[in-house]
C-alpha cells in the first residue's frame, strides 16, 4: 500500500506552498478508543518563522508536536515537511524535550554531539560542532560535566545545543522552559531569540504561557481544550528590532497578551 | 533545581582538603571504623564467650593464617571455585542475555518468565538433594546448584531494568534517527546498567550460597568440606576461618563488579561520590 499511496501524495507536493516548510493536513489523533486528543488540525508553518502552539494543559500540544516529529502516528491526516509526507523522524527536524532527555552517563560534550553520533559522523567532526554550539548556548567550560552537575536551565541549554548541532531546518520545542525558574526563563527566551536570528531556523514552540508565546512568536496558534482544535491564529505585530525590555513594555505586546487571555478565559469555566 | 546547583558547588571544591581525615578520604575512614567495630565486637563476644562453639576474632585469624600457609585453604578454594566460577559465569552471561531479550521482546518474555519466577520462589536448598537424582554428585550437580540460585535473580533484575529503561531517552534516540540497535546499545543498556549490576552482585552472592549449600548437602568438597570437617571435630576457629574467608571473597567479587559498572557503564557515578 505504501508505495501506491505515497506516489499521489508526493505528487500533491505541488500544492504545498514553498513558503511553508511544514504543513499539517487534517490531523486527528485518538488514543485507545475514547481519548480524542486532536481533531482535524490544519496548519501551515512559514519557513524561518517561529510559530507557537498555545493552549491549556491536556489539549494535545505535545501530541501534535510528536506527530510532526514523526514520533507518533496520527489516526488520520498527514504532515508534510518540504512537501514530502512524514513517515518517521527525519534529519530536517530536531526535538527539544520538556524533560531535557539527556543521557545521565554522558558528558555535556557527548550529549550535545549525540544526534551526530547516531547519524555516524566522525568523532572529530561531531566534537567540533558540539563545542561550537556549547559556546553558542553559553555553556563553555562545562563540556566535561555530567547532567546531574548542572542546573535545570543549563540542562535545557544542553538540549537546545544538541538540537542545533544536527543542523535541522525545523526545531520542535516542547515547553522547553517549563522546568526552569522565572529569571532563568526570561534570560533563556532572550538568548533563544538572539540565537535564532543568527541561525535562521523554523521553530515550532509549545507553551502554556501566554506572555512567553507573545514574546517569542511570529505566529500564535490557539488550541481549544480536548479534543484540540484550532481556535484562532494570531500574528502579533511587534517589531523584533527593539530591545527585550522594550518589547515587554510595548503596547501591542501587552494588548495581544490581554486579547489572548480574554479569549482563553471562557475555557476555564 | 537549587539542589542540583548546590551539588555542583559542592563538587567544585571536592578536590580540596576539606573531606580528608588523617590524609584519607572521609568515606574510607568511616568504612574502616565500621569494619574495626565489627571485629571488636566479635572479639569481645568470643571472649565472654557467648558459646563454646564461637571462637574469638584473634583465634579465627590465626587459624586462617595457618590454614593458608599449609595449603589447605588453597586446595579447598581450588575445589570450590570450579563449580562456583562455572556457575556464576554461565548465570552472568546467559542471565543477562536472556534478561535483555525478555525486556526487549514480549514473546521471549512469555517464554522464559515462568521458569525463572518459579525458580526464584522455590526453596532451592530443599531442591538441592533432588539435583543429585538428575545430575549425580559430581561437579555438574554443584554447578547446577549455583546456577539455580544465581540465575533467577540476574535474569529477573535484568529484564525489569531493560523493560523500565527511560521511555523519554528512547524517544530522544528515535527523534535523532537512532536505529533500533543504537537505541539498545547506546540508550537502553546503559540506562539499565545500574539495576543489571545490582542483580549481578546479588546473583554472585547467591552463587556463593549455592556452592556452599551444595558442598554441605551433596558431597563434602572444598570449603564445604573444611566447614563440616572442622565442625565435626569441634575445631571452631578453623571452621569460622573458612566461613570468614568466603565472606571476604564474596565481598571482594561484589566490589569488583561495582568497579566494572562505574568504569565502563556509568562514569558519572565516579565523580562526587
Ligand atoms: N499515551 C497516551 N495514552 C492515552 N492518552 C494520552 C497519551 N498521551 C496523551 N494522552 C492524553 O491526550 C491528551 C493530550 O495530551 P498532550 O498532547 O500531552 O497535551 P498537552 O501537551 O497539551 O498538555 C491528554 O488528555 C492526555 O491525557
Ligand atoms: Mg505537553
Amino acid at each position: 500500500m505504501a508505495s501506491a499511496a505515497a506516489a499521489p501524495a508526493y505528487k500533491g507536493t505541488t500544492e504545498t506552498s514553498k513558503d511553508n516548510i511544514v504543513e499539517v493536513r487534517n490531523i486527528s489523533k485518538t488514543y485507545g478508543t475514547d481519548i480524542h486528543a486532536l481533531d482535524a488540525i490544519n496548519l501551515a508553518f512559514p519557513t524561518g518563522q517561529m510559530t507557537t502552539l498555545l493552549g491549556p494543559s491536556g489539549c494535545g500540544k505535545t501530541t501534535l508536536l510528536k506527530i510532526i516529529a514523526g514520533l507518533l502516528e496520527p489516526s488520520d491526516g498527514q504532515v508534510f515537511v518540504h512537501g514530502r509526507p512524514v513517515t518517521g523522524p527525519g534529519p530536517e527536524r530536531a526535538f527539544v524535550f520538556q524533560d531535557f532527555a539527556l543521557l545521565p552517563w554522558a558528558t555535556v560534550l557527548r550529549n550535545v554531539g549525540f544526534g551526530l553520533e547516531l547519524t555516524k559522523h566522525p568523532k572529530s567532526e561531531r566534537e567540533e560542532k558540539a563545542r561550537h554550539y556549547i559556546n553558542e548556548v553559553g555553556l563553555a567550560g562545562f563540556e566535561d560535566k555530567y547532567p546531574h552537575e548542572l542546573s535545570g536551565g543549563m540542562r535545557q541549554r544542553v538540549g537546545l545545543a544538541r538540537a542545533m548541532a544536527v543542523d535541522a531546518d525545523v526545531l520542535l520545542m516542547d515547553e522547553p522552559f517549563s522546568a526552569v525558574d522565572e529569571q532563568t526563563r526570561r534570560k533563556f527566551q532572550e538568548d533563544l531569540l538572539h540565537l535564532l536570528s543568527v541561525e535562521r531556523k523554523t521553530v515550532i514552540f509549545v507553551t502554556h504561557s501566554i506572555e512567553e508565546a507573545v514574546y517569542v512568536s511570529d505566529q500564535i496558534v490557539l488550541l481549544s481544550p480536548r479534543p484540540g482544535r484550532i481556535h484562532a491564529t494570531i500574528r502579533p505585530d511587534i517589531s523584533r528590532d527593539i530591545s527585550p525590555d522594550d518589547i515587554r513594555r510595548n503596547k501591542t505586546y501587552l494588548d495581544t497578551v490581554e486579547e489572548i487571555w480574554t479569549d482563553l478565559r471562557k475555557y476555564l469555566d | 533545581m537549587s539542589s542540583a546547583t548546590s551539588s555542583t558547588q559542592a563538587g567544585a571544591d571536592r578536590p580540596g582538603k576539606k573531606n580528608l581525615l588523617f590524609g584519607l578520604s572521609n568515606t574510607l575512614v568511616y568504612r574502616l571504623l565500621s569494619i574495626v567495630a565489627v571485629f571488636g565486637i566479635w572479639e569481645i563476644a568470643g571472649r565472654i564467650p557467648i558459646s563454646v562453639a564461637f571462637p574469638t576474632f584473634g583465634e579465627t585469624m590465626q587459624a586462617l593464617f595457618e590454614m593458608t600457609l599449609d595449603g589447605r585453604m588453597v586446595h579447598a578454594y581450588g575445589e570450590t571455585l570450579k563449580p562456583l566460577a562455572t556457575g556464576v559465569i554461565i548465570s552472568g552471561v546467559f542471565g543477562v542475555v536472556i534478561g535483555v531479550g525478555m525486556g526487549l521482546n514480549r514473546l521471549f518474555q512469555w517464554m522464559w518468565e515462568p521458569i525463572f519466577i518459579v525458580l526464584q520462589a522455590s526453596p532451592v536448598a530443599a531442591l538441592i538433594p533432588l539435583i543429585t537424582y538428575a545430575y549425580g554428585i559430581g561437579l555438574t550437580a554443584k554447578t547446577v546448584a549455583v546456577i539455580m540460585l544465581a540465575a533467577p535473580i540476574i535474569v529477573l533484575n535484568t529484564y525489569k531494568a531493560v523493560r523500565n529503561a527511560s521511555p523519554s531517552l528512547i524517544q530522544m534516540s528515535r527523534s535523532f534517527q537512532g536505529t533500533r540497535m543504537q537505541e539498545i546499545w547506546k540508550v537502553i543498556i546503559p540506562s539499565a546498567a545500574p539495576i543489571i549490576f545490582a542483580g549481578l552482585r546479588l546473583g554472585v552472592a547467591a552463587g556463593f550460597i549455592g556452592v556452599i549449600l551444595a558442598e554441605l548437602l551433596i558431597t563434602p568438597t572444598g570449603l564445604g568440606d573444611l566447614i563440616s570437617y572442622h565442625r565435626s571435630i569441634a575445631e571452631y576457629p578453623q571452621m569460622y576461618a573458612a566461613v570468614f574467608s568466603i565472606i571476604v571473597f564474596s565481598a571482594v567479587m561484589v566490589g569488583f563488579l561495582e568497579n566494572v559498572e562505574v568504569k565502563y557503564f556509568r562514569p558519572e557515578k565516579k565523580k562526587g561520590l
